[in-house]
């Protein structure tokens, strides 16, 4: 069958099972468009190419499955380089495909040439120039191959326009076709180090899991509870592992890091063993390294290699697969005689204290000894930090000023528990971590390590692309929504009902904090402005219903309005008050044990 | 410290690539933006036109080996890399040098040249080109003594090495515990 490049471009990705694309047509991908009009795959027309790989990347981490975004040559190109990042440095699964001049053009500054794969060459786990229009399906078998396999990362491909309108025979490449002769991601752990980590466990008096985004990439979750479960360790989630074990549970103890509660952050630091999952021990999380968790043994599990030792020394490091080594580790434990649940399932709001109530050990058993006893002064422990340091805020009653925090709460309570919410990056980012209860796996879509603003309305859109039985509820900030907003006409006119949440304190309220507590409150470049734009009127001319909210009386009658609206995107602006800070917080640069918690806490007073 | 890491700090890491077009780059730009530093590096074709083979001389004290080691075998196409321990590793640069060589210092150049058994490869009324190639602490060497007579322009190649051979196996293995080679991984 001879086939025109694109034709084979298009076939590949419908090989790959690629439902869904986003992307925007221009002059070196033009040729590649042309049969899309015949392809079984939906194509999403995004106003910026930097939408579509966000809504790639939405679409992605809730599916699992990886996304995909296409975009012309040059400013199309470098328009999706800001997702490859952010989709690098949070291991999300992205194809995107870049049209490229023309191979006779290439090298002598054509209109719209850009060097993509130079620009990209860092930020994506591998990219390809394609130079022969035979090598179409077998470099997309290897993309996918490379994007989904091992670490997971976004790959790009750029393909010249006259590649893609010369004629090849098709092919589909069999597994043993791929040329990638230097790529062999590990998956199972090394038998003998899992041992090892299971003799660390066993012996450990205050230990911690700390799960990062590997558990979710590794589709770990049920593995992770069963290990949280048998052993009554506690659980600590990271921003990239939100959802990945239940917030309602008794052994979880939320969000580490900069902005993560108190219990989490100082269970770290005072334990004796931190069981590292798929975490990566950023700097967000450990503060100043040199005083992070300082009696603390490491075990760190990554499949990732380079991870190992990379910031933190780990005692034992074992490469490979979360899941896979999770449940060696399970078989490792059961090994030596823990083979039953500790800890009691479910129950919301209980406290790690609670956990090894009524769950009897197996008489005759290491269960018996461990870790119900062992464990049960440093849940105490964690018991009365969660007791004295609670996250808190004071919201009067209307029509004082309405606080971020009861937003999200109001949010939580109203909408169905496996709600997708997506963020932007900032305060309003860290409000909703902090307060909304994540008891899902891949429910929570933001960018972690990267950190880019205007992430939540993208992400949100494709993330609702990939899960249309969801309510998916983007939590945005003014700043944030105004870079990349003009999505909502994407959404509008695909029909994606997605719900945005500005939590509008007419400030870029993030760096307004550190201004306030580390700059003596010279606040430099940080005003907006509550209603310039009149997010209302713009949210209603790009096809949304716009709700506009300034008490907090009205905040349960408006989620409920958008809630009801299933045929459209729905923008709230909640007008939230500016001098609301994120508590509690290590400072950048400090140990964990300097956490600042909020002040109303240790007596003094709040705004 | 030298500028040619001809001491403690360098290691060498022989890495087996696919010989694409870019791999060079994708090297050498991990190796920046990681801020590793590279005292030198070379790269030729290997006995088979599939793969290269790129020599680097690392500096251990930019960033722990192992780190170089984990994140260069995370490009894809790196297919393996050997670390040699320079105390184990037969070791040979290239250099090019052309000399100040009037008539007064002619006869001195030349003789150096003879000593370090290198060659005149080019002859100028005032100046000579000599090549040496040899074991870079030679050439070290070589280039102290002949700095005195003015270098106008030189040009070292950067080394390349092979594990030294176990002198009881006489099937050219390399010896045993020479060579740490890292399956790839990741």
């Amino acid at each position: 069958m001879e086939l025109t490049g694109a034709q084979a471009l298009i076939k590949s990705l419908e090989m790959q099972h690629v439902e869904v694309m986003f992307g925007l047509p221009g002059g070196a991908i033009l040729p590649v468009y042309d049969p899309i009009l015949d392809s079984s795959i939906r194509h999403i027309l995004v106003r910026h190419e930097q939408g579509a790989g966000h809504m790639a990347q939405g679409y992605a981490q809730v599916t699992g499955r990886p996304g995909v975004a296409m975009a012309t040559s040059g400013p199309g190109a470098t328009n999706v380089v800001t997702p490859l990042a952010d989709a690098y440095m949070d291991s999300t699964p992205l194809v995107a495909i870049t049209g490229q001049v023309a191979t006779a053009a290439i090298g002598t500054d054509a209109f719209q040439e850009s060097d993509i794969t130079g620009i990209t060459m860092g930020i994506t786990k591998h990219n390809w120039l394609i130079t022969d229009v035979d090598d179409i399906p077998r470099v997309v078998a290897e993309a996918f191959h490379v994007a989904t396999t091992g670490r997971p990362g976004p790959v790009l491909i750029d393909i010249p326009k006259d590649i893609a309108q010369s004629t090849m025979t098709w092919y589909w490449p069999a597994p043993a076709d791929l040329d990638l002769p230097g790529y062999r991601p590990v998956t199972e752990g090394d038998p003998a180090l899992v041992m090892e980590a299971a003799e660390l466990l066993l012996a450990a008096e205050r230990p911690v899991i700390y799960a990062g985004g590997g558990i979710l990439k590794a589709r770990a979750a049920d593995a992770l509870r069963e290990l949280a479960e048998r052993t009554g360790i506690p659980v600590v989630t990271t921003l990239m592992a939100r959802g990945c074990f239940p917030d309602s549970h008794p052994l979880c103890l939320g969000m580490p890091g900069m902005h993560g509660n108190y219990t989490a952050v100082t269970a770290m630091q005072k334990s004796d063993l931190l069981i590292a999952l798929g975490s990566r021990f950023d700097d967000r999380v450990t503060g100043k390294v040199s005083a992070f968790a300082p009696g603390a043994k490491v075990i760190h599990v990554d499949i990732d290699p380079a991870e190992h030792n990379k910031v933190r020394a780990a005692d034992v490091a074992i490469a490979g697969d979360c899941r896979l080594v999770v449940e060696e580790l399970l078989l490792a434990l059961e090994a030596r005689g823990l083979s039953h649940s500790e800890a009691t399932r479910g129950g919301r709001g209980g406290s790690p204290s609670d956990a090894v109530a009524g769950a009897p050990a197996a008489p005759g058993t290491m269960a018996e000894r461990y870790p119900r006893e062992r464990l049960a002064p440093w849940r105490a422990q964690l018991g009365a930090w969660q007791e004295r340091y609670p996250l808190v805020y004071d919201q009067q009653p209307g029509p004082g000023p309405l606080k971020p925090q009861f937003v999200i709460e109001c949010l939580r309570d109203q909408t169905p528990e496996d709600t997708i919410v997506a963020s932007g990056v900032g305060q309003h980012q860290m409000f909703a971590s902090q307060w909304w209860q994540f008891d899902h796996p891949y429910t929570w879509v933001n960018s972690g390590g990267l950190g880019t603003m205007g992430f939540a309305v993208p992400s949100a859109i494709g993330a609702k692309v990939g899960r249309p039985d969801k309510m998916v509820w983007a939590v945005d900030g003014d700043g944030c929504f105004q870079m990349t907003a003009q999505e909502l006409v994407t959404a509008s006119s695909e029909r994606i009902p997605v719900k945005i949440a500005i939590l509008n304190n007419a400030y870029l309220g993030m760096v307004r904090q550190w201004q306030e507590m580390f700059y003596e409150e010279r606040y430099s470049e940080v005003y907006l402005s509550p209603d310039l734009p009149d997010y209302v009127g713009w949210a209603e001319s790009m096809g949304c219903v716009g709700i506009r909210v300034e008490s907090p009386d009205d905040v349960a009658t408006a989620i409920d309005k958008a809630n009801s609206v299933d045929d459209r995107p729905v923008v709230v602006d909640f007008r939230t008050d500016a001098f609301e800070k994120v508590f509690p917080m290590v400072a950048a640069g400090s140990s964990n044990d300097d956490i600042i918690v909020d002040p109303s806490l240790i007596g003094g007073s709040r705004p | 410290m030298n500028m040619y890491g001809t001491d403690q700090r360098h290691h060498i890491l022989t890495v087996l690539v696919e010989n694409k077009s870019g791999v060079l780059a994708r090297v050498a730009s991990l190796f920046s933006r990681r801020g590793y530093n590279i005292f030198s590096l070379a790269v030729a074709p290997s006995d088979n036109p599939r793969f290269s083979r790129i020599t680097i001389v690392v500096d251990v004290e930019s960033a722990p080996l192992d780190q170089i080691v984990k994140q260069l075998d995370k490009l894809i196409p790196v297919v393996s890399i050997t670390e040699l321990d320079p105390a184990h590793s037969r070791e040979r640069e290239l250099l090019l040098a052309t000399v100040e060589a009037g008539p007064e210092s002619r006869g001195q150049v030349i003789q150096l040249v003879g000593v370090f058994e290198g060659k005149i490869v080019d002859v100028g009324p005032a100046h000579l080109t000599v090549m040496l190639a040899g074991a870079p602490t030679k050439l070290d060497d070589f280039e102290d003594l002949i700095r005195g007579y003015g270098i106008v322009e030189m040009q070292r190649t950067g080394r390349v090495a092979l594990p030294m051979l176990d002198r009881a196996d006489h099937r050219g293995q390399p010896a045993t515990g020479t060579a740490d080679t890292t399956e790839k991984a990741g």
